[in-house]
């Protein structure tokens, strides 16, 4: 069983080995969260401690420990009903973890509500692309941008307010624009956004996502019923964007993909971390493969 | 809530907001169709030889009719067309309306009153109405606030539910009468309770024009010749240009709500509350507002139909009506705020008020003379295949098949057209328009990183 028991130490071995990222540096600066809050380069990770989920007597997610290193890309992968989904439903305050701790940027963030966990900064999309579909795609970015003041109704609603909503209404345009022409998907701008196909909704959802402003982004299976060349395409955004410093949980169970692209990969199986590292040692590992072929690990 | 930089940039810019060109088109649309909507039951009246007073009091309660349908439906569709929150208790709140405006609006008794009979508080009529929207708003909240985390069904239920348990309130004899702070006040029971207020009088007196009025109604009702007494046509007719007023300001004020951010996460919601959440909109926040003022309006909506009724009763507030409503809002389309009004009209002049009319003017086109049975009238159809006496029988009911017709037109419209007349129209939840700016291609790559200094922040209030 020692190599399905990734307890903290271990999970932490893993982080700084090429990392610009000290723990106890990190550690020290839970006071200076706001000003971390952007994706500077010291800000802290994800760090997800013992965290446990019980549906009735199913136990989905059975004490993962693990870290996402900031502006990186991290592969969540294992064979399906490894507790993948889950465990990013107790992270984006889906679901309430029965036990352990969740950290985002510093801050305990465990049990509160999605929307919470949104405006801190941690965004996710969902497997099945969930797209607004009666609102069109416009209607769908617009919704995203924090803090808008026209979303207080009677800011919305009076004559003399309703002006600095307008103004605020044209930025907020002018941005959704831009973010269309970077996903090249501008032209179905005025389209019902149940119109669009599978992979113009990824498309749509990470875009939309991004206007939210997050630190860290969690993609639930993005690549999942979309045909190859937009895969490409997506993959490069998010190439893209990880340069830029955004940081992003990926969940997959293709694990090809995130072998290829990702630079840290955690495994998951029967709801326990199986292993993580870079995915060159991860490949390697029996475990791994053996959980991937169907074998039953450490029996 | 990490960008707490309060950044509020101040906006003195003023842009003439193009929408108000499309709100023209709308208005002028509805407008039309009032005005053929009164057209055509001036022609039908005609043909039924109605005299000017007979008109005029035909027209006065068909507008009366088609803007209080139209205000309840716009009402409903803040609810159901935008925030998707399946109201089915709307008799609850215009209950709830009207009921506390009469308490508090009825003068007082401070003595005894006679059997069957109940004071209220004495306030002004307007204190009243104020009282009896915010009763029902804050009614809405007491039913949204354990109700909102239910799935759409379940939540009907507990409206409905809650609906009918006003009524029964409203009924209970325990209620009927009491003494508080001196005032002899109560609910009036199963018998109810007399409008003793009159709120176009009182809205007269208030700008001082009641003597000019009665002067102006007098020498009118002369020219047209409608005969003795004529102030009650044209105090109806006031009343129902007054509510067209009061649609107007419905109208004008969800079209604001509707096109704007909050309208925005509104829709949202009804596509898909989860997705939302995941994009840091407190639903439930938004939730509750739409319910909330969509329930005061309901009791507003209560309360203009039956101010001027001279008395209410608990039972005139069975679930019926909130189906005709609903009716109203299928007709014309949910989601869309001129569709809820054209619903209003359509349904309140012809599957409201048209199938009496319709009888009417049948009959004295044909001058059919029905029997009184449906034995007689089926009979002759069985025996020598004659089917005019069952024809005639039918016409003669039509006002009691109103029900049957509108099932039959709403069975229709959802299996043919369940988007309703306006249902999928294009009304795009923002307050601008959504042209494209015209720009310079700039290296879009840069626009992504984070938005720069210009990054939209402001104070998060919905929290």
């Amino acid at each position: 069983m020692s190599d399905t028991e990734v307890d903290e130490p271990a999970a932490e071995a893993n982080v700084p080995d090429d990392a610009d990222v000290e723990i106890d540096e990190v550690e020290s600066q839970d006071s200076a969260v706001e000003e971390a809050a952007k994706h500077t380069p010291d800000a802290l990770p994800l760090r997800v401690r013992d965290l446990r989920k019980e549906f009735g007597g199913i136990v989905a997610v059975d004490g993962a420990s693990f870290t996402v290193r900031e502006g990186a890309l991290t592969g969540l992968i294992g064979p399906n009903g490894a507790g993948k989904s889950t465990t990013f439903n107790c992270i984006t305050g889906i679901h309430e973890p029965t036990s352990g701790q969740i950290q985002f940027q510093g801050q305990d963030i465990t049990g509160l509500s999605p929307n919470q966990v949104a405006n801190r900064g941690l965004v996710r999309t969902f497997q099945i692309a969930r797209e607004l579909e009666e609102m069109t795609v416009l209607e769908n970015m617009m919704l995203a941008p924090k803090g808008q003041r026209g979303e207080s109704l009677w800011r919305s609603v009076l004559p003399f307010t309703r002006r600095s909503v307008n103004k605020q209404e044209e930025e907020v345009l002018e941005r959704c624009w831009e973010m269309l022409e970077f996903f090249e998907i501008d032209h179905l701008a005025y389209e019902y956004a149940g119109n669009l196909s599978g992979g113009q909704r990824k498309l749509l959802e990470l875009a939309r996502a991004l206007l939210t402003e997050p630190s860290m982004l969690l993609l639930d299976e993005p690549f999942a019923g979309v045909n190859p060349s937009l895969e490409t395409r997506l993959l490069e955004h998010i190439h893209d964007l990880r340069d830029q410093g955004y940081t992003f949980l990926i969940v997959e169970h293709d694990m090809d993909l995130i072998m290829q692209n990702c630079e840290h990969v955690i495994v998951m199986h029967q709801g326990k971390i199986l292993t993580e590292g870079p995915p060159e040692e991860v490949k390697r590992n029996e475990a791994v493969i053996e959980a991937y072929l169907g074998g039953e690990v450490g029996e | 809530m990490s960008a707490d930089a309060e950044g509020d940039a101040e906006a003195g810019n003023d842009l003439p907001s193009p929408l108000d060109t499309l709100w023209g088109q709308d208005a002028t649309k509805l407008g039309l169709l009032v005005v053929g909507i009164v057209a055509l039951y001036v022609i039908a009246g005609t043909m039924l030889d109605y005299g000017v007073r007979q008109q005029l009091n035909s027209i006065g309660l068909l507008l009366f009719y088609i803007a209080v349908f139209a205000m309840l439906a716009l009402a409903l569709n803040l609810h159901w067309g935008y925030t998707g929150l399946f109201n089915i208790g709307i008799a609850g709140f215009m209950a709830v309306g009207i009921y506390t405006t009469a308490v508090l609006s009825k003068p007082a008794a401070l003595s005894e009153p006679a059997a069957g009979s109940v004071g209220g508080f004495g306030l002004p009529l307007w204190v009243g109405i104020i009282g009896g929207v915010i009763a029902a708003s804050v009614f809405g909240a007491l039913v949204a606030l354990p109700a909102l985390r239910l799935r759409a069904d379940y939540f009907a239920i507990v409206t409905v539910g809650l609906s009918e348990i006003v009524r029964f309130v409203l009924l209970e004899s325990s209620f009927q009468k009491g003494q508080i702070a001196g005032y002899f006040v109560g609910l009036g029971g199963g018998s109810g309770l007399i409008l003793d207020f009159d709120p176009t009088d009182q809205l007269l007196t208030v700008f001082g024009l009641t003597e000019p009025y009665a002067d102006f109604v007098d020498g009118l009702g002369a020219t047209l010749g409608i005969g003795s007494n004529p102030k009650p046509v044209f105090d109806s007719l006031l009343y129902a240009l007054l509510l067209l007023v009061f649609l107007l300001c419905f109208y004008v004020l969800l079209r604001r709500t509707g096109n704007s951010p909050f309208g925005r996460v509104l829709k949202a919601i009804r596509e898909d509350e989860e997705a939302t959440k995941s994009l840091g909109k407190d639903t439930n926040m938004f939730k509750i507002k739409a319910f909330m003022i969509g329930a005061g309006l309901m009791g507003l909506g209560g309360i203009l139909f039956y101010a001027e009724q001279g008395a209410i009763t608990p039972n005139t507030f069975r679930p019926r009506i909130t189906f005709f409503v609903w009716i109203a809002l299928i007709l014309g389309g949910a989601g869309s705020n001129t569709g809820s009004v054209m619903g209003g009209a359509i349904f309140a002049a012809f599957l409201f008020r048209g199938p009496l009319f319709l009888k009417n003017v049948i009959e004295d086109i044909f001058e059919i003379d029905a029997v009184n049975t449906f034995g007689q009238a089926i009979g002759p159809l069985l025996s020598s295949a004659d089917p005019l006496p069952l024809l005639a029988y039918t016409v003669d009911n039509l006002a009691q098949l109103q029900l049957v017709i509108m099932g039959t037109v709403l069975i229709y419209l959802m299996h043919n057209r369940p988007e309703g007349l306006l249902g999928h129209r294009k009304e795009p939840a923002t307050s601008i328009p959504l042209t494209r700016p015209d720009r310079s291609t700039e290296t879009t790559t840069q626009a992504m990183s984070d938005g720069g200094p210009d990054r939209v922040t402001g104070g998060e209030d919905d929290e």
